[in-house]
């Protein structure tokens, strides 16, 4: 994935840009606003993660400018600013994620990878499958291997975002923000135990997981 | 000359200036225009009475021509403030009348006189030598060429001129001595309580933070401005111990966490590397770190919610659908611990507020019931309850767990306060402290209550929101 970077704190930058790449994406860095509006302007990416306080132009105008002048590259927008309303001006400026200092690094690599839309089911599918399972979302059922499977709404929307995003890590916080349209970060493991229930219907009794676990990160949904 | 131009800088002063000049300027315009009318008025008038005194004079001539025209002329003009008569012949001699001399020029006009003529009368003792009056007439040629002038003095209008002018002149003068004591009366103990202001707060910015603006009890405008700007300072100052705390608790509670990584980050470093004791304090390092993470994320949003309500994150919403997702949320964990997990709720209940901190804040006392009531229970129990009260909403959350004695219940909502039955769970101990702020922040309260047994967390919302 070729990743746009524009942030002004060295050290963040040089670390983000050496655990992006390792990962395996192409990064490149600006170190501040207008320099970072031009890169984007000019180059094709797939996510831009942008620091909202930058020097010069900060980060919510260049986003603005950037979806002013049509460009509808996904951006993740990092803040250690702490207003309660930030996330919304944020999103509202044109930033599709909005990420607040100090983050773990594997929630921001999950977020970046789910960010783009190369990758992942497209939002007009109305049927999504992986491996044996298949989702309906139009008549809302859920089979596996031909098999119908009864979910509770909330289990059908865990599973739908799962299946949206299947390949992809997605976090704790990344669920209770989208299934739920919760934003904090839940203190117990509430998520998994709901993820672990899901997880009983969807494999109990059939060929093989399909809804794995990865450390310290979150989940993710891929057949085999 | 620099003082006058220090003092026209004051708002007082310029202000007395402008009403000065704006009533002087009306009062000029009065005057002229009552003058005029005035002056016309009278010159109307007079022009009446002479018309008058003509058409009499015209019937005496015609009765008994020129002498009884002369008779009539001679009875009129020794009354006092008589008219002006006169007859000359057609070669402008003066042959009768109470007229000595007059303005050339005046008899050889017919009808009314064009404009005022100067003239002298009989046998007036002009004390300071001739002095001229002037005069309005009408001039008539009788049938024999004789010329008639009927006319009078324009002493009165020009009486009432001087009158007027001198009022004006005298009501300018009032004007000025009001607007002066205007300033000088209110404008300048205005701008000494200014003044007053302007020191304190001079004062207060120089570094005496405790100091305050001085409020006289009179109960006016200053005292209010002052009253507000203490209440301002007030904040400021609770605001800035609040950040002090902060951080000195911040230094205290992160400090064991911080060393704990470091100690166990040495530790990996002394054994051989890519041994799978290597391998487990890496990941233990990381499971520390992200706990710190969450615990300056809480730090960050109650600092946030304490300073201050922002209209902009708020809106309407339904505590009961709130409710629902909270307990929906918490339902497998709850089941899994073997807490049964209730809500009851009546009805709906809209507030003025934001969803996700109060879904938080209800998350955070949820997570704290459940996890309580599950290790000191034997048929764990929480209970979500919703319902009005007068004219609050009261969202209840009880459980059947330890409970809080009733003297560390204040204390379980201060900041990093983890009373010593919580120490051995997990968690940032901030839980409670965040559900205070977002209470705070939707202007209501967090009541801690309680029976012998189980504790009892309200979130206390104001019903009618007032926005400040």
């Amino acid at each position: 994935m070729k990743i746009l970077l524009i942030e002004d704190d060295r050290e963040a930058a040089d670390y983000l840009e050496r655990a992006l790449s390792e990962t395996g994406h192409t990064v490149h860095v600006a170190r501040d606003g207008d320099s970072g509006f031009t890169l984007a302007d000019s180059g094709d990416y797939d996510v831009m993660v942008v620091d909202r306080m930058l020097p010069g132009r900060d980060g919510l105008s260049v986003v603005a400018g950037l979806r002013a002048r049509g460009n509808e590259t996904p951006v993740l927008i990092l803040s250690a600013l702490g207003e309660v309303d930030d996330r919304v001006t944020g999103l509202r400026a044109g930033g599709d994620d909005y990420l607040t200092k100090p983050y773990a690094f594997s929630e921001l690599l999950a977020r970046i990878e789910v960010l783009n839309r190369r990758a992942g089911a497209r939002e007009v599918d109305t049927v999504y499958r992986v491996g044996d399972l298949e989702l309906d979302r139009l008549s809302h059922s859920v089979k596996r291997a031909g098999q119908d499977i009864v979910l509770q709404p909330r289990e059908f929307r865990l599973l739908e975002y799962l299946m949206r995003h299947a390949g992809q890590v997605v976090t704790r916080t990344m669920l209770l923000e989208n299934v739920w349209d919760l934003h904090f970060d839940p203190q117990t493991n509430v998520i998994d135990v709901h993820v672990s229930r899901l997880r009983g219907k969807i494999e109990k009794g059939f060929d093989g997981p399909i809804l794995h676990t990865v450390r310290g990160a979150g989940y993710v949904l891929k057949a085999g | 000359m620099r003082k006058l131009a220090a003092i026209m800088k004051t708002t007082a002063a310029r202000l007395s200036a402008l009403y000065l000049l704006l009533f002087g300027a009306c009062a000029i315009v009065l005057v002229i225009y009552m003058t005029s009318v005035s002056v016309r008025m009278i010159a109307a008038q007079t022009r009446e009475a002479v018309n008058e005194e003509t058409l009499r004079l015209g019937r005496a001539y015609d009765r008994g021509g020129i002498p009884a025209l002369v008779r009539l002329m001679e009875m009129q003009a020794r009354q006092p403030g008589a008219n002006l008569y006169l007859i000359a012949d057609p070669n402008g001699r003066l042959l009768a009348g109470n007229v000595e001399s007059l303005e050339p020029g005046v008899l050889d006009t017919r009808g009314w006189t064009s404009r005022p003529f100067a003239y002298e009368r009989y046998g007036e003792a002009e004390p300071q030598g001739h002095a001229t009056h002037t005069a309005m007439a009408q001039v008539i040629r009788l049938p024999n060429q004789m010329i008639l002038l009927v006319g009078r003095d324009l002493g009165e209008p020009e009486r009432l001129r001087r009158v007027v002018q001198r009022a004006l002149i005298l009501a300018l003068g009032i004007m000025a001595f009001g607007a002066f004591l205007i300033w000088y009366f209110v404008g300048r103990a205005a701008l000494r309580r200014i003044d007053s202001l302007s020191e304190a707060s001079a004062r207060i910015m120089g570094g005496d933070l405790a100091g305050r603006l001085p409020v006289t009890g009179a109960g006016d405008e200053f005292d209010r401005l002052s009253e507000n700007l203490n209440a301002m300072l007030a904040r400021i100052s609770a605001l800035n111990d609040g950040l002090k705390q902060v951080s000195d608790n911040i230094a205290h509670d992160l400090k064991t966490p911080l060393t704990r990584l470091r100690n166990r980050a040495e530790e990996a470093l002394s054994k051989k590397s890519g041994t799978k004791g290597h391998r487990e304090a890496l990941e233990a390092t990381i499971a520390e770190s992200d706990q710190l993470i969450r615990t300056f994320n809480a730090i960050l949003m109650i600092s946030r919610l304490e300073a201050g309500y922002s209209a902009e994150a708020t809106g309407e919403i339904d505590l009961a659908t709130i409710v629902n997702d909270v307990c929906e949320l918490y339902e497998p964990v709850a089941e899994e611990s073997g807490v049964g997990l209730k809500s009851g709720i009546n009805g709906t209940h809209v507030i003025t507020g934001n969803r996700e901190l109060v879904a938080q804040a209800l998350s955070n006392i949820v997570d704290n019931a459940i996890k309580y009531s599950a290790d000191h229970a034997d048929q764990p129990e929480v209970l979500v309850m919703l319902a009005r009260k007068e004219d609050e909403v009261q969202l209840t959350v009880s459980d059947n767990g330890p409970g809080i004695a009733p003297d560390d219940r204040q204390r379980a909502t201060e900041r990093f306060v983890r009373l010593e039955t919580s120490r051995t769970q997990p968690g940032s101990g901030l839980g409670l402290s965040l559900a205070r702020a977002v209470m705070t922040f939707h202007g209501g309260r967090l009541e801690l209550t309680g029976e012998e047994t189980g504790l009892a967390v309200s979130m206390v919302f104001p019903t009618n929101r007032v926005q400040s």
